[in-house]
């Protein structure tokens, strides 16, 4: 029963809103304690020599540049393979597909697909990439694996960049006389970039973060060389922090926090780069 | 201006043909494209069926799914999943009890509450949590949430759940807020005006009205970040242990489904061994059981548009 104290309710009121307010802060009081504890652990050991060294069982002379090159590695396979895939599905499904019994079965299969675990995607690459296609622990068996993982992202965000565009913008083109793929390559793909941009480097970012499907593809957690070519064995900057975590020293933990550090600040770079490609982007079209 | 003209230009050229073979070319290669995506799911569910039906001919489907003793890799063996069930489900449990309230109560702010500017100042510091990969979240587990927990008591042990549980709420808590405001974002605001109109409080409209109408949204928001957490992995490998046992003891290390896969795959467990084909039967396990909360959760989202889109 509602009480008629109306001071007493609109008291209760204000109380409620005070608590959505400070737990809606803690969510960003969190992101900071685990920064501060990551560069107040990482940062002493973050310098040259770890950059350039490789790792090591001595803390002291242990480094990241294997994994560093790894991930740049893999990342860039990743991104060679999902990128085009993922846009022409996107492409294909929205504009050129009819709406019929399999678009919507694929429809389903896509947003179930975005919700399978990644482990269980490293159990598939380490059948499929490393075993029956006989790939190894290569960096091709780990980008192909990790494309198949993102692809359902790249879809998504692709199609809801395509739904954005107007429609009066393809009516015009196929007035002109253009066919559908003149106009999705002419007019509807560059309106639809900076949103499908947006989405790849989300997509992207997940790829360099996700650890459990290379261990699943037995990407080595000590590699000491850089890889050549896309043949190679390779470790990634995840697996090495996962691997100094997991150790039981107080050293090791602090190299991992600089490892992290390392990993971030790719993460924050190949964001920042897509923000300023995207207002470039936007600011041209309009 | 010159694109446009060189356009007009093919497609007149083209028009000669009777049939445009390039177009039709281009739309079998990105058809393609898309049929990768229904092969990986097949290939998924293949490799799972056909792996697991391996280990199901060694072990009965019953006692791998009652068993309540998990030793596939010391003798005596025993098959029973439920310690790794058990494991995950105390993970999930205890991430629920952070994130969801947590992450309802910030929608409720943001959408609610938040003036514009502030909002989209919060949203994004939220989602930069989100985008933090998961194995930093493990480290900081084991780093700096467990040693405070043991700080305050001494039968905490090193590995244990609660402070993965901790980590993971921190995790799914930017889905669970940005999926619950966008959910009460659509609530249409006749709602809020009839009930403010006969004089409700802003909690009253709140809690009363605005929740209580976008509640199958909320639920379908719940379920997907849960059944996330479900299949979180490096997380719960770093911190939650590696010891398989039924128990409802947060404080004391445990086993998760994910972590006993990683936990193998580390060991290089060879093909065609019994240990190699039982982390096929916890995955499929684990694929099912992400996949009927997914189904379960867009069933509900579903319902939520009818009523209101």
């Amino acid at each position: 029963m509602i009480s008629p104290d109306l001071s007493r309710r609109y008291f209760k009121a204000k109380l409620f809103r005070v608590f959505c307010m400070s737990v809606s802060w803690m969510g960003v009081l969190i992101l900071g304690v685990l920064l501060y504890h990551v560069c107040r652990e990482g940062l002493p050991w973050l310098d040259m020599q770890f950059l350039e060294d490789f790792p090591s069982r001595f803390p002291k002379k242990a480094g990241i540049n294997s994994a560093l090159f790894g991930t740049l590695w893999l990342i860039s396979f990743t991104a060679l393979f999902s990128v085009p895939i993922g846009i022409g599905a996107g492409v294909y499904l929205e504009e050129f597909e009819t709406k019929n019994a399999f678009s919507r079965f694929v429809d389903l299969n896509i947003s179930n697909l975005a919700g399978v675990p990644s482990i269980v995607y490293g159990m598939l690459g380490m059948v499929i990439f490393v075993r029956f296609f006989g790939l190894e622990e290569s960096v091709l068996a780990g980008a192909m694996t990790m494309s198949l993982l993102i692809l359902p992202v790249i879809i998504i965000s692709t199609r809801e960049a395509l739904r954005a565009v107007p429609g009066t913008i393809r009516q015009a083109a196929f007035a002109l006389g253009a066919t559908r793929w003149q106009t999705v390559y002419a007019h509807v793909l560059p309106q639809a970039f900076p949103g499908i941009l947006t989405g790849i480097i989300l997509a992207l970012s997940r790829a360099i973060g996700e650890t459990a499907p290379l261990i699943m593809i037995g990407a080595l957690t000590y590699v000491a060389f850089v890889p050549e070519g896309p043949m190679d064995e390779f470790t990634a900057l995840p697996i090495q922090i996962f691997n100094w975590a997991s150790r039981p020293q107080q050293e090791f933990h602090e190299l991992a926090a600089a490892g992290i550090l390392v990993l971030l600040a790719v993460l924050l770079l190949m964001n920042s780069i897509a923000v300023i490609i995207r207002h470039r982007l936007e600011n041209k079209n309009q | 201006m010159q694109s446009s003209e060189l356009i007009l230009d093919k497609s007149v050229i083209s028009l000669k043909g009777s049939k445009r073979w390039s177009e039709e070319i281009i739309k079998g290669i990105l058809f393609l494209c898309s049929l990768l995506s229904v092969l990986t799911t097949f290939a998924i569910v293949w490799i799972l069926v056909k792996e697991a039906g391996v280990f199901f001919q060694e072990v009965s489907a019953f006692d791998f799914l009652f068993g309540t003793r998990w030793a596939p890799l010391l003798e005596p063996r025993s098959f029973g999943v439920l310690p790794l069930v058990c494991g995950t489900l105390l993970i999930v449990v205890g991430t629920a009890l952070f994130a969801l309230p947590v992450g309802l109560a910030t929608a409720i702010y943001l959408s609610e509450y938040a003036p514009s500017k502030l909002r989209s100042i919060l949203k994004p510091l939220l989602e930069v949590l989100a985008g933090i990969p998961t194995v930093v979240y493990g480290y900081f587990a084991l780093t700096f949430v467990t040693p405070m927990m043991r700080l305050v008591s001494d039968e905490v042990q090193i590995f244990n759940a609660a402070s993965a549980s901790i980590v993971v709420g921190i995790m799914i808590l930017p889905m669970v807020a940005s999926l619950c405001d966008d959910t009460l974002r659509a609530v249409p605001d006749s709602l809020r005006q009839g009930a403010y109109a006969v004089g409700a409080t802003p909690l009253e409209v709140n809690i009363g009205v605005v929740v209580p109408s976008a509640l199958s949204g909320i639920m379908a928001s719940f379920v997907l970040a849960l059944s996330r957490a479900i299949g979180e992995t490096m997380a719960v490998t770093l911190a939650a242990g590696a010891t398989p046992k039924m128990t409802a003891d947060p404080f004391v290390a445990i086993q998760t489904m994910t972590a006993y896969i990683v936990q193998v795959s580390l060991g290089d467990a060879p093909a065609g061994e019994i240990g190699y084909q039982t982390i096929f039967a916890v995955s499929a396990l684990l694929f099912v059981i992400t996949l009927c909360m997914n189904i379960f959760s867009s069933k509900l989202l579903r319902r939520f548009r009818e009523v209101y889109e």
